[in-house]
């Protein structure tokens, strides 16, 4: 009897659920602009893509209390794509078929942004992602033309990987250097190709190729063969939990060479992970610099730190300038139709976000400069600045 | 004899009512972009759940690596279709034979070992299977196979899944199947009436995997991609699910778990975090008050409905729970 | 850097890596000899240890070991709690209805606690300065020795526990036959707790010991390290104590010499592949005992 009475509660709770999904069908409020974020919530990538959403919400937080937008308020509805390429293309359907918002926030991972692509090309809605920053996102290799609808607020990899292997060779002066790249990320992957190209052709030489997965915590095997191989820099393309796993460990086992990486060591975390003094001689490179002393970094830094209790990291920092540069197009375009928004987020010029001022080429990629920052005593200090 | 025959023709008949109705309600959008995409997903679910119920539920062998036969066949199918031009159907013919062919190959020494350690053993190799595809830089490794044309429409799957129900189905119900059964229930007593265990499991395992390779094709025919991270213990985990939900031994329960927890997982996209914490204090609590499932290992037949004066038949497997 | 200078740099980072694998290898082969349940929530009591010491070590500003002590304690007393809700009322139902509650377990602490912690990570304050020591070209940290010693210390402790004491021998006794214990009068409830407790506060110990050797720790830490830790205790045999210890440091071993001169890429792929192998040649493991089924 009590077993009955169990299944039959469980199919109730069930049936609760799929109603409460169903129903969810939304009724569109007219007084409200429906943004849509397809993050990373649960998952392998939920760290980056929970500092995402953040650095979306605090955006149209920011902009309600102004205000709005043409007169209305902003909302944000967020759809979980569990770090899943199947799971962000259904996402993405149900952002824009469902709760129809006029433009998405795109997953941080490239491959979970390229396969919700057709959804945006098919329904006409934009997606914008924070992160991603394989050049297939914004170019479809099938056709090699642009995507439409696909935007990205990151310089892809060919800048960033020619960028570091450029201040490798002329003012680290390394004639060779050791890859030591995060597998699971494209990311990653693509930024070690270009800077391998690029360092090859200024004549330098590639000793070690190596590497590891991610939520790998044990990296000295690894780094014990690179260090016989005598490198005389080290390139580390990853995020910043492995790397600063990955330089601490290397300083315990007497590697003192510099280490270099991308944005994805942008954290605050970085130094809690590595230590302070691990992190001497590393260098990296940025979308800004803390240093900045630009109105804009320090009031994001400080509006996101109240809202949080936290410093921001790059994937808020690129989720808010994302989320802001959309707004902008809104009001720009003087609608909340979603072509519209998209014709004018395209026309996209020197605009002040926090990581830097961006203008959206012809391939929907931002052209913005670059900042190499060196660490000292565990704080970001600014090394050089590398205009496109 | 006759008796099989006309039930079967009516089910068959029952199932192209259903897909015409289904099809005119896509044809005339009537059922929108996002539930046609659930609906899709339904099916692919279906045809693992009922695939993975052959192979714990009706031979009690107890895999949970199932993921990695789904990312072969979807890996498979999209070489054959992207790389080397071959049509849909023999892009997923060729993701059942290489997933079937993979699961015989690791069927064959695995299955000499039994309960926990087969587990544990199935799941190391559906991991093994993903960190090497992550490792494949032809089929594109960590950032995943792009490129892939959408071929799976509601048609496709649509029949892919009645064929694989009417299947496995017919399989239980043949001899091949009472033996399955049989291993299910007592292997050694089974091993002493003359059947041969080894043959029996490994054939239920090398099934269950050919059609976990169909679903995997079909998978990624539909999103474009295919990437190791749809493929990890999750996956595995949420199939699983799906099949202690339904009943260890029962298709209807296989195919209304499967239902059930499609939709239950798209009406909690909205939150992400809860999801898989009431999943696993739904299978907890399954455990400990109805480890049978919803079905046990009965199927849902009309003549449930009416009296219980028929016994034996067709549609049911053991009677008596 | 010559090849047997690598070599036994490979093999002391190894022989770390292959004491923490021990530490939790001891829980699963504890549990397994005597309820032969394969708990697949372990792995997420390690990581649960290493938030205990967390919270212990930031927000209660304990030191090393007070933290190390309260985390094996908190755990001991999860691990129990989750023995009696979740695995004794299906001591006597079919094998795959306990498994599939340890892994709605396991999934319940991981999600669990991503809700409550958040799944970024955290990191552990510095605990104590590192000593870098140089041995001709091989490089051995302070902290490694750390980890060999407390390991080392517990292990001991253990053994002792369960050759000298009245309770390691009624645990031998149950999970040598455990309706005839029963009859001798122990109370199996009580030594299966017991059993459970000592198991997660070793996992605990290296959730903590991991916790600040490495430096980060995250929700999700507990799966891989759980199920090679697994690997480890068939490997070394599993329901054998010892074995659990040669078990972890083999693999640990293993996976350090596979990373350093293969690619670490395959690390995990070798762990998998050593239980098949094992499983298919010598199931009863290095140490263990071939019993045979009876009917």
């Amino acid at each position: 009897m009590f077993i009955r009475t169990v299944s039959k509660v469980l199919v109730l709770i069930l049936a609760v659920a799929l109603v409460a999904g169903c129903g969810g069908g939304s009724q569109p409020k007219s007084d409200v602009i429906k943004m849509g974020a397809n993050l990373e919530m649960t998952g392998g990538n939920a760290t980056f893509g929970q500092s995402a959403a953040n650095g979306a919400k605090l955006a149209i937080k920011e902009v309600n209390a102004k205000g709005g937008v043409l007169g209305k308020q902003l909302s944000l509805t967020i759809a979980d794509n569990k770090s899943e390429a199947a799971e962000a293309a259904n996402a993405m359907q149900k952002l824009i078929t469902q709760d129809k918002v006029v433009a998405v926030i795109a997953p941080i991972a490239s491959s979970s942004v390229i396969a919700g692509a057709q959804v945006n090309q098919d329904n006409k809605v934009l997606a914008i992602s924070p992160t991603a920053s394989n050049p297939k996102v914004t170019v479809d290799p099938a056709t090699g033309k642009v995507r439409d609808f696909l935007f990205r607020a990151a310089f892809i990899d060919p800048f960033q990987g020619a960028v570091m292997a450029n201040f490798a060779g002329t003012t680290l002066k390394a004639k060779t250097a050791a890859l030591y790249i995060d597998n699971s990320s494209d990311y990653a992957k693509g930024l070690a190709q270009f800077f391998k190209e690029t360092f090859i052709k200024n004549g330098g030489k590639i000793v070690s190729e190596e590497a590891y997965l991610q939520k790998d915590t044990d990296f000295k095997a690894t780094l014990t063969k690179i260090k016989a191989q005598n490198p005389d820099v080290i390139f580390a393309p990853g995020y910043y939990q492995e790397v600063g796993m990955i330089v601490k460990q290397a300083r315990e086992l007497g590697l003192t060479v510099p280490f270099m990486g991308g944005d994805g060591w942008d954290s605050a975390k970085l130094p809690e992970i590595a230590g302070a003094q691990a992190l001497n001689n590393t260098f990296f490179s940025n979308h800004y610099s803390p240093d900045d002393s630009s109105p804009a970094v320090k009031a994001f830094v400080e509006a996101y730190k109240k809202e949080y209790n936290q410093t921001p990291d790059a994937f808020a920092a690129l989720s808010y300038d994302a989320t802001m540069m959309t707004i902008e197009a809104m009001k720009r375009a003087n609608s909340a139709e979603p072509v519209k928004i998209k014709d004018e987020l395209a026309k996209t010029k020197d605009y002040a976000a926090v990581s830097g001022k961006i203008s959206l080429n012809a391939t929907h990629d931002p052209v913005k400069s670059a900042v190499i920052i060196e660490m000292k005593d565990g704080k970001q200090t600014f090394r050089e600045k590398v205009n496109p | 004899m006759r008796e099989v025959t006309k039930r079967d023709l009516l089910t068959l008949a029952a199932c192209l009512v259903l897909y015409a109705v289904m099809q005119t309600l896509i044809e005339f959008n009537v059922i929108g972009a996002f539930w046609q995409l659930n609906i899709v997903l339904i099916c692919i679910n279906i045809i693992l759940a009922v695939s993975l119920n052959l192979i714990n539920g009706f031979t009690g062998q107890f895999s949970i690596g199932h993921a990695g036969f789904m990312a072969v066949g979807a890996y498979m199918g999209a070489v054959l279709t992207v790389k080397m031009q071959m049509p849909f159907l023999v892009a997923i013919a060729a993701g059942a034979v290489s997933a079937g062919f993979l699961g015989f190959v690791i069927g064959l020494p695995t299955l000499r070992l039994n309960g926990d350690y087969l587990a544990i053993a199935t799941l190391g190799l559906g991991e093994i299977i993903r960190i090497t595809i992550l490792n494949i830089p032809y089929v594109g490794g960590a950032s995943g196979f792009m490129g892939i044309p959408r071929l799976t429409n509601f048609t496709w799957v649509f029949f892919l899944t009645v064929f694989s129900i009417f299947f496995i189905k017919n399989l239980i119900n043949s001899t091949h199947g009472r033996a399955c059964i049989s291993i299910r229930e007592n292997e050694i007593a089974a091993e002493a009436m003359g059947v041969d265990t080894t043959k029996y499991k490994v054939l239920a395992f090398t099934i269950g995997a050919s059609f976990a390779g169909v679903a995997g094709a079909l998978f990624s025919h539909y999103f474009y991609i295919a990437h190791p991270a749809s493929f990890t213990f999750m996956r595995s985990f949420d199939i699983l699910t799906m099949v202690v939900l339904g009943g260890l031994g029962s298709i209807s329960g296989s195919i209304t778990a499967a239902i059930l927890l499609t939709f239950v997982s798209a009406a909690l996209a909205s939150y992400p975090e809860w999801r898989m914490v009431i999943y696993s204090l739904m299978l907890i609590v399954l455990m400990l008050y109805r480890p049978q499932g919803l079905f046990g290992n009965k199927e849902l037949s009309l003549k449930m409905f009416g009296s219980l004066k028929r016994g034996g038949g067709k549609s049911g497997t053991a009677q008596g729970n | 850097m010559d090849f047997s200078t690598q070599l036994i740099q490979q093999l002391i980072n190894g022989l770390s890596l292959g004491s923490i694998y021990a530490l939790i290898a001891l829980g699963y082969t504890m549990v397994y000899g005597i309820i032969r349940l394969i708990n697949f929530a372990h792995g997420d009591i390690y990581m649960l240890g290493a938030y205990v010491g967390y919270f212990a070590t930031t927000v209660f500003k304990m030191s090393f070991l007070p933290a190390l002590i309260l985390a094996m304690v908190v755990a001991a007393v999860i691990g129990v709690a989750i023995e009696r809700t979740a695995y004794k009322p299906l001591r006597h139902a079919p094998k795959i209805a306990v498994l599939i509650t340890a892994i709605g377990v396991s999934l319940f602490l991981e999600y669990g606690g991503m809700i409550l912690v958040s799944p970024q990570p955290r990191t552990f304050p510095e605990m104590f300065t590192t000593q870098i020591y140089n041995i001709g070209g091989v490089i051995v940290n302070s902290q490694q020795i750390v980890i060999l010693v407390i390991s080392l210390v517990l292990m001991v402790l253990l053994t002792y526990i369960v050759h000298r004491t009245k309770t390691g021998k009624a645990m031998r006794a149950v999970s040598f036959d455990t309706d005839a214990a029963r009859l001798m009068g122990i109370d199996v409830d009580r030594i299966i707790s017991i059993t459970f407790a000592i198991g997660s506060g070793l996992a605990a110990a290296a959730g903590v010991l991991v916790g600040v050797y490495y430096n980060s720790i995250d929700p999700l830490m507990g799966i891989m390290p759980g199920l090679k830790a697994f690997v480890a205790a068939v490997l070394g045999g599993i329901g054998v104590i010892p074995g659990a210890m040669l078990g972890g440091v083999i693999l640990g071993v293993i996976e350090a010499l596979v990373s350093g001169f293969i690619s670490s890429t395959f690390r995990d792929a070798a762990a998998f592949a050593i239980l098949i192998i094992i499983l298919l040649f010598r199931p009863s493991g290095l140490l263990g005992k071939n019993v045979r089924e009876k009917v």
